[in-house]
């Protein structure tokens, strides 16, 4: 499979993703700017990397959204191209319309760097399907405004919809979000936002593995 | 040319821990019975029309597409 990696200025996580995608597909993946308007359309699945894209002005992740390249990721989203935003890509998905909810400022006013334990809540999506359902898996988080919120109908409408696929366990919420929502996919399933940063947690060199398998599913399929 | 200043706050139910800090802060200053309070910005901007009909349009468009999320905010446009 092919991927494809969104830059924006103020992104400092590209190049974590981009050596996370390489070493588990074996082929690195093609890079977009934020003025391209296509993206190539052998892709299979785009990534937007974390950081600070536009250094947070406005909102976290507003000014990206209203980028030429986020039409041509809602065009491949609404294809069935996969999509996975993680941190600022999070914020940038939401912004964008493309996941619904709003990230607002952490519950406790600080930026949080540290190790959480997720619960992955939903195993069937492109995902998360090599993951088994409620497994505990670590991932480190590194934001300011990571405090998920949906207003009431919202929230009941994507937890009765399965689309909550992450949940901080074990009273590690780091930053006030909604019953614990750390990640979520859109309604057609093809589209994931989430907090954590799995590309961080990929090799041994990591001290843990436990982010692979969300890469190598969304990839379907494992370097030789 | 029209001056017109778009306030954005956030919705009603939304909680602002931003907001909860100052609220803190202020009762620390010695400011008692302040509660509620909510922080919200403000855009003052210069359009180069005299025409007050599509300018109104113009900020509802701008405030509905980026300068607000209508998520979590609402806006008010006032024009001079």
């Amino acid at each position: 499979m092919k991927s494809a990696v969104i830059i924006l200025p103020g992104l400092n996580r590209d190049r974590d993703m981009i050596a996370a995608l390489t070493k588990i597909s074996g082929t690195p993946p093609v890079t977009v700017w934020q003025t391209e308007t296509t993206i190539p359309a052998d892709v299979d699945l785009i990534v937007i990397p974390g950081g600070f894209s536009y250094g947070d002005y406005l909102r976290c992740g507003a000014i990206a959204a209203r980028m030429p390249v986020m039409q041509a990721v809602r065009d491949a989203a609404a294809r069935g191209t996969r999509v996975i935003g993680v941190c600022n890509g999070f914020q940038i998905l939401l912004e964008a319309g493309l996941l619904p909810g709003a990230l607002m400022r952490n519950a406790s006013l600080k930026f949080v760097c540290r190790e959480v334990k997720l619960e992955v809540v939903n195993t069937e999506t492109a995902f998360t399907s090599l993951y088994t359902k409620g497994q505990i898996i670590r991932c480190p988080v590194a934001h300011h405004d990571g405090n998920f919120f949906a207003d009431p109908d919202t929230l009941a409408r994507i937890e009765g919809q399965g689309q909550v696929v992450f949940r901080y366990a074990e009273g590690t919420n780091p930053n006030g979000s909604l019953n614990d929502i750390a990640g979520l996919v859109n309604e057609s399933g093809n589209v994931l936002g989430l907090m954590p940063h799995p590309e961080n947690l990929i090799e041994s060199a990591h001290g843990g593995a436990d982010g692979r398998p969300l890469f190598e599913a969304a990839l379907g399929a494992v370097a030789a | 040319m029209i001056k017109a200043r778009v306030t954005v706050t956030l919705k009603n139910g939304v909680l602002d821990p931003q907001g909860k800090a100052i609220e803190g802060a202020l009762g620390a200053l010695g400011f008692d019975g302040v509660g509620h309070v909510r922080q919200g910005k403000v855009f003052d901007l210069e359009l180069q029309t005299d025409d007050r009909t599509k300018a109104e349009s113009d900020l509802k468009a701008m405030c509905d597409k980026l300068l607000a999320n209508t998520v979590i905010e609402d806006y008010a446009i006032e024009m001079a």
